[in-house]
Formats: structure tokens, sequence, C-alpha cells
């Protein structure tokens, strides 16, 4: 980089600026000076910067505070919020798996009737907003729901064992969230070498020995990497625990937000950072260590089916059971209270504004995202070298993030130093894009590692410039790959909770919003409007997915 | 009398309709290794995995040692019968140690260390137990698949396609260290190959097996000189065929008379199966037949040979006699020995790829 600056500034023509001979080693620096790359190079700091903002405010925060914030941070309160919260994650992973490697199996390995309805039918739960999920389960479940209800008519009960607390935010997330450990041991049951378990047997071990001597450990990967998962996500809740009142860390975060002093919220958060990234890492290991896990055993042949006989009924009860539970029983509560609702007249009239809303954040949340998103997947697939794998990781890193952290940051820094920039809809998008790069550099990254460098190249040889090359070539080709990226984020913002709530403008009130503030009021009729349409729009890109499997399927058929 | 230690009984296995097997009869003698060869698709692989009991035959029986396994209302899970099997992939443990694979089967009476330090001698790994199978090459991961199917002292040994996960430089010192570890062991063993040098290498006796049927079961010679029909003629070799008559005492066919008993009727139309040694060229201007092919092979020359009906034979000569193409030549049918000849089929000739 120092040579190509030096020539520079002797005015040394562009064109051969590249052809010096540059002594510092290849892999570093591939790169000579252009304005294309210092545009590049330019966005993709920007990036870097807006992800690492966040975290370096609260930092900056945490040792402005005073003491005394330093003393809370050690008192046996923060130590009780860090065990309520890895309490939780713990007991929705292992409550998750026990659900859902049965649940794989059974779809994968046997002949439990209707088995490919439940094998569609069963990861469909991560549509739901957890925000949602808790609602629903409230609206059930919870004082005023619709079981207590009926039990006061039918006996004149008037109080249920409560809900909220630890056996709410329990039952919601794993719900909600078992289907995360349910595809990636899905995925390596079938991806499992069949001839592994008939290796067992050939060996004198009955098929419960092999099951639990072969099968088992080879899911150990899969189990991790899952699990692990499902304890991110539970970390990084905040709709289910904020409305099932349970103390853990984003809602203790909240709390704080909204009490007189925000500057304690800071400290919290931070520990909170720590402990996702903790999780996002392992997770990252795991993943990497599967690889020779199935790198040994490559499966030529489908997996071999058992067959249950009259186990197949009580089989079929548990898939039926766990979809009426995750899925079934949420959305009848769903049109319950739409047309509860309808009849009384409480539809949100503001539905209309709230959707707009919604729609135009969300709009602009992916066109800004995956914008900014071009400049790193260039960067990093074009030109791998230290520094771009860096950048890489960092976004990746962003996945460890909670909304409600990010957007507290936010909230300090637009509340301290820039008043004019606080409560705008700019401020959110950037929450916006914080929270969702991480995906939209995923997709952009995958569809730049499709387009063969040498396609550029040709066009380069083709006497075209890099900006022309990109115009020209690249973006057209990329354009699949960003639509689906743009998408995926517009899609994931619309259904965001806690940065929408802490940084949307005054009275700027979206789909997510109207849920949450209708719940916390306990109008469940109010919520299902807004509810169902978030839903909806969630599941479209599943949808999607499982119409162009099946598309894949019917081909893979003919042929 | 030797004792049988596999027999299959009319055994036949149908999928989705189309038989996959068909009324097969296999005896295994006890000790012995059979080849069970054929093409892709003829049935081999699931004969064998009837044996071993991953699929249920739809007719006949199966018995292995003195015990039936399968059969009209019986079938024996894989785990019971006592049938070692070797897989096509090797199918080692990836979370276990090489001698936790090997240790696997065996049960508690036994003294698992010794004996799996003792199968880790046989097969040459002695230093590598503590290894896991990723960190082993092909070959050794196969000794360790053998190892450790041969560990509980299994009846019979099946070997799925052994050698063709192995790239072709291995697979020729591999084959050999196998064929030694069976051959110690002293295991009863049924190999599955498509591949004839396998076959003959490995087998004392050869199954050839094409579209579910067995053609033939013989010693690797006798399959060569006495194929038992067209298709273990032309899939044991580079066979060809020439038309011909049956006399009384010999064939008659276009390229001469060849005197050998012949048990059809005289004046039947035949095939006589012929390989390119059998066959003898002469220079001669006024041959009928010319050269339309030389291929050099080192030690010798290869000739197509086209016949004044048409039809192609080869013919291997010495490499110190050079025929440019479209030499014309004489060919003389010189065998040394009976060929074997199958009743005129309706298809036109062909040499055979």
């Amino acid at each position: 980089m120092k040579n190509a600056f030096t020539a520079q500034s002797e005015s040394v023509p562009m064109q051969q600026v590249e052809t010096i001979q540059n002594p510092i080693p290849h892999s570093r620096w591939p790169i000579a000076f252009s304005w294309t790359q210092l545009l590049l190079w330019g966005m993709g700091i920007l990036v870097a910067l807006a992800l690492l903002l966040p975290t370096f405010y609260l930092l900056m925060r945490a040792f402005g505070a005073g003491a005394a914030a330093w003393e809370n941070l050690f008192q046996l309160r923060t130590f009780a919020t860090l065990l309520r919260t890895l309490g939780l994650a713990l007991a929705v992973t292992v409550l998750s798996a026990l659900i859902a490697v049965p649940l794989a199996w059974l779809t994968v390995r046997t002949d439990v009737p209707l088995r490919r309805l439940w094998a569609t039918l069963t990861p469909l739960p991560l549509v739901i907003p957890s925000y949602v999920g808790a609602y629903l389960l409230a609206s059930a479940l919870g004082p005023r729901g619709m079981l207590q209800g009926v039990l006061e008519n039918a006996f004149g009960i008037e109080r249920l064992p409560s809900l909220y607390g630890f056996p709410g935010a329990l039952i919601t997330l794993t719900l909600l969230s078992y289907p995360y450990l349910l595809l990636s041991v899905r995925a390596t049951l079938l991806r499992t070498d069949p001839a592994l378990e008939e290796a067992s047997r050939s060996l004198g071990r009955t098929p419960w020995v092999t099951f639990w001597r072969v099968t088992m450990p080879l899911l150990r990967p899969a189990l991790g990497s899952g699990g692990l998962l499902v304890a991110l996500y539970t970390l990084r809740d905040f709709g289910a625990v904020a409305l099932m009142r349970y103390d853990t860390f984003t809602r203790v975060i909240y709390v704080q937000y909204q009490s007189f002093d925000r500057a304690q919220a800071a400290l919290p958060a931070l520990i909170l950072i720590g402990v996702t990234l903790i999780f996002v890492t392992l997770e990252g290991r795991i993943q990497q260590r599967a690889r020779y896990f199935q790198g040994a055993s490559g499966a030529q042949r489908p997996p071999t089916v058992v067959t249950l006989g009259l186990w197949r009924w009580p089989a079929f009860c548990y898939c039926f059971g766990v979809v009426a539970c995750s899925l079934l029983l949420p959305t009848l509560m769903l049109f319950y209270w739409l047309f509860r609702g309808l009849l009384a007249g409480e539809v949100a009239p503001a539905l209309g504004v709230a959707t707009w809303n919604a729609v135009l954040a969300s709009a602009l949340a992916a066109l800004v995202t995956v914008f900014a998103a071009i400049p790193v997947g260039l960067l990093v697939v074009r030109q791998p070298s230290k520094l771009t794998y860096l950048l890489e990781r960092l976004t990746y890193s962003a996945y460890a993030l909670p909304g409600i952290v990010i957007a507290l940051a936010l909230v300090f820094l637009g509340a301290n130093h820039a008043p004019w920039f606080y409560q705008t809809l700019p401020l959110l998008i950037l929450a916006y894009l914080i929270l969702f790069i991480p995906q939209a550099v995923g997709t952009v990254r995958s569809s730049l590692l499709q387009i063969h460098p040498s396609l550029e190249e040709a066009a380069h040889s083709l006497g075209k410039g890099s900006a022309r090359v990109f115009w020209s070539i690249t973006l057209p080709l990329l354009r699949p790959g960003l639509l689906a990226g743009a998408g995926m984020v517009f899609l994931t913002a619309m259904k965001e909770l806690p940065a929408t709530l802490l940084l949307a403008p005054i009275g700027f009130k979206t789909l997510a919003t109207a849920v949450w503030s209708s719940v916390s009021e306990a109008y469940f009729a109010a919520a299902a409007a807004p509810a169902l349409l978030i839903v909806l729009m969630s599941s479209l890109p599943m949808m999607m997915q499982i119409l162009r499997e099946q598309n894949h399927e019917q081909d893979r058929r003919t042929v | 009398m030797s004792k049988i230690a596999v027999q299959c009984e009319q055994i036949s296995k149908l999928f989705s309709r189309t038989p996959a097997v068909r009324n097969v009869n296999l005896a295994v003698i006890q000790g012995e290794i059979l080849a069970l060869l054929g093409p892709s698709g003829c049935g081999k692989t699931t004969t064998m995995r009837l044996i071993a009991g991953f699929e249920r035959p739809d007719h006949g029986q199966i018995t292995v040692g003195d015990r039936p396994v399968a059969g009209p209302q019986l079938f024996v899970p894989p785990e019971q019968r006592q049938v070692g099997m070797v897989f096509q992939n090797y199918a080692l443990f990836p979370h276990m140690s090489v001698a936790a694979n090997i240790a696997y089967g065996l049960g508690r009476s036994v003294d698992r260390k010794a004996r799996v330090g003792a199968m880790l001698e046989l097969v040459g790994l002695a230093e590598l137990g503590r290894r896991m199978p990723h960190e082993l090459s092909g070959g050794q991961q196969q000794r360790v698949a053998l190892a450790r199917a041969l560990a509980p002292q299994p009846q019979v040994l099946l070997l799925d396609e052994p050698f063709s996960g192995l790239d072709a430089g291995l697979r020729d010192q591999v084959r050999g260290e196998v064929a030694r570890i069976l051959r110690e062991s002293g295991a009863t063993v049924i190999v599955v190959t498509h591949n004839q040098d396998e076959a003959l290498f490995l087998g004392d006796r050869v199954a050839v097996m094409n579209a579910g049927v067995v053609e033939q079961v013989a010693a690797p010679e006798e399959l060569y000189l006495t194929p038992a029909s067209r298709f273990v003629a032309e899939f044991m070799g580079a066979a060809f065929f020439v038309a011909g008559v049956a006399q009384p005492h010999g064939l008659e066919t276009e390229l001469g008379f060849w005197p050998q008993p012949v048990a059809l009727a005289a004046g039947t139309q035949l095939e006589a199966a012929a390989r390119p040694d059998d066959l003898t060229l002469f220079a001669d201007p006024q041959g009928t037949a010319y050269i339309t092919n030389t291929t050099y092979r080192g030690g010798s020359y290869l000739y197509d040979v086209r016949l004044p009906s048409g039809n192609l034979v080869r013919c291997e000569e010495p490499h110190t006699r050079y025929y440019a193409p479209g030499t014309a030549v004489r060919v003389e049918l010189n065998p040394g020995h009976a060929l074997a000849y199958f009743a005129k089929m309706e298809r036109p000739l062909a040499l055979p790829q």
C-alpha cells in the first residue's frame, strides 16, 4: 500500500502503478491503489465502524459510569440475573432437545403415518416471533385468558396457577426455538451413512444398543450446534421474557432503560454481549469440528426406514401433539382473538398506519443493509486477506448483539451526542442495519462465490475498467442474491421488536409495537390483527423454500 | 465331504415388483473364498445383503452354518447371524478409535484387549490402535474394517466391493495384503465385485451373476475355458464369437474345422467363443480376410480382422510379426483346447468392446 501511495504522489499514471514491482508479499496487499478500491474500502470501513459502534459506546459508558454503577454490577442482583439468563437458556435447550431428537428420528427414519406432513410442519414455529408466541400463550393460559374464562364460566374458578415468570418463558421459547435443533439433527440423520448402523448390527449389536452407541454419538455435533442456536435465541430474546415478566438480562436492561438511571443499563448490556459472544464462538467451533465427522462417512444411500408396527400410533400422536402445541393451537388462538375482536369492533383502527410504517421502515432497512453488504461481500470474496477476514468475522460477530443492546447503545448515543438524530427514522434504520447485516452479507457472499472470477477477468481483458465490470457483469449476476437478501432483511425487520420499541420516532407505531402495546395492556383481541399480519409476512420465505423443495423433488421424480 | 458354511436355496428378492435376485442357489464351503462377480445391478449386492440379514428374501431359504436364518416365517436379525461384513466405504465408526472399532463386536467373555491386539497384529496395524479413523489412509481404513469384522470370528465374512474405494496405484498392493489376511485368518469369505481380475485373484471359486441369476459357479480356470453361457464367456474376457455348424466330431466354422466333442445335433447353427490367442494369422495375398486395425501392445500386436462374411475377429500375434492395416490375410483356428459353443442367437455378431 505504501508503495502504491508513493507511486501516486510521484504522479505515475494509474495504469502503471499496478505493474510496478511490488516487494510486499502478494497475499497481504494484493491490490494497488485505485478509486474503486478506495470506495470499496471506504464503505467497508464505514460498515465496520457501524458494527463496532454499539459495543464501543457501551464500553465507554461503562468506564465512564461512576463507582456506584460498578458497585451495583457486583451485587447479588446481577449475579442472580446471570443465573436466571443462563438457567433459562439451559432449560430451553434441554427441553428442545427432548422434543426435537425423537421428532427428527421419527420423521427421518421411521414409517410414522403422515411422515412427510410432519417433516414439513415441524420447522414452521420458527416464523412466529417470540412476543407473538408469548402473547398467544398468555392469552390462552394467563389471567383473563381463554382457559381461565372457560373455567370461570363452568366452575367459577377465578385464578389459575401463575404462568408468568419462568414457566411461561420456558414454554414459549421452547415451542418456538426447538426447530433449530430439529433441523440440525434431521440434516445429520439424513446424511449419516446407513452402513454404520448395519456394521453395528452385523457385529452382533441389537437395534437398541446400536442407537445408543452409534447413532446418538454421531448426532453429537448436530446437538451441539443446534443446541447453541437455541441457547443463543433464548439469550437474545426480548419479547417472550419481557411479556412473561422473567428477569433475564434483556428484560433487566429494558426495565433499567425505562427507569431514571439509564446509564446503569450499560453494564448488564455488556455482560450480555460477552455471554452471547462466547456462545457464537462456540457454535462456530462446533460447526468446524463437525466437518470431519461428516467427512468420515459420506452417505450414498438414503436412510433406512424402521418399521414401527403398533408403535406407529403413539409415534403419530407424539408428532401430532408437538405440531398441535407449537403451531395449531397458536394459530387457532390467533383467529379466536381476531374474530372476538372483530365482533367487539376492537380491531385497532390504526392498523393501516402501523402496516404502512412497518413496510416503510423495513423496506428502507432492506435497501440500506443490502447496499452496505455489497462492498463487504466484494472485499471478503474477491480480495481475501487477513484484513478482509477480520471484516468478515466482525460482521459475523454482530450475530451476538441482541437487539435490545444495540437499541440501548443508540439511545445513549443519540440522546447525549446527537439529539438531532435521536428518535428519527434514520437512527432506527441504522439499528436495523447493524442487526441484519450478518444475514445480508451471508447471501451476498454466497452469490458472489457462485460468480466465477474468470467472468470479471474476461470483461477486464476486453478493456473494461473495474467500475464498468461491476455494473455490467457482477451486479446483474448478483441481482438474484441481492433480492433474496433484501427480502430476508425486509421480513426480519418487519417483526423486530426491541430496537423498534426503543428507537422509533414518537408516535411511529409499527405492527410489532402495536402487538406489544396491546398485549402489555392485556388487550388480547386488539393484538390479533397485527400479529396475524406479522406471522403471514414472516412465513413467506419459509413457504417459498418449501415450494421450491417440492418442485425439486418433482423434477427429480420426472427425470 | 467339506462342510457348507452358507447355503442359499432358491432365494428371490423383489424391489417394487422388479426382481433383483431370482431363484439363486449358492453354497459356500467352509474356509473357501467365493467371489460373487457380475456387472453393476446384477443382484450381487442384494444377494450379499440377504445373507447378512439387511434384506428379507421374498422366497427361498438361507442357512448360515447349521442354522436356518431366513425362510418362510423365519427371519433372524443381522446381529444374531454371526455374519461379518466389510462395507464398501468401510463404515468405520468415526467417533471411536481404531481399537474401539475393532473391540465393538466382541462379547464380554472375550479377552478384548488381547483379541484387539491380535487383530491389529494380523492386519499389520499394531501401532495404530489409538488413532481415529479419519487419521488413517484408505488402505489402512480398509484393514481396520477387515479386523473389526474378523474379530468376533464370524461364520462367514462378506466383503462388498472391497477395492473400489482405492485408487488404482494402491489397489494391487492392498489386494495382495487383503488376500494374505483372509488366507491367514482361515475365514469363509464371500467377496462381491464387478471386477474380473479381482474375482480371479481372490476367489477359490467364482459365481457369475447376471440380471438377478447365477449363471455359473466354478473355479477360475473352468470359468475361463468352459463358460456356461454366452454372457459368462463375454464377461470373463475379450471373447468374440465365430459362427459355425455342429458336426458329429467337431465344429465347422467360417475359420475352418476344429475337432472336439460336440453335444448338439449335427447341423445345428452355433457360435463358438474364441479369444485373440486362439487364432493364427498368415499373410496371404490370396487370403479373403484383411486387417482393418493394428494395435501395438508392447509384447504383441492385436489385429482386428474382417472376415469375408463381414464379421470382425481379433487376433493376437507376437510383436515380431507386423502386418499393416489393409494386408490380406488367412486366419486359422488353432486354440489348442475345446472351444465353448452356444446354439445360435438371433442378434447379429459384433465384436465385444
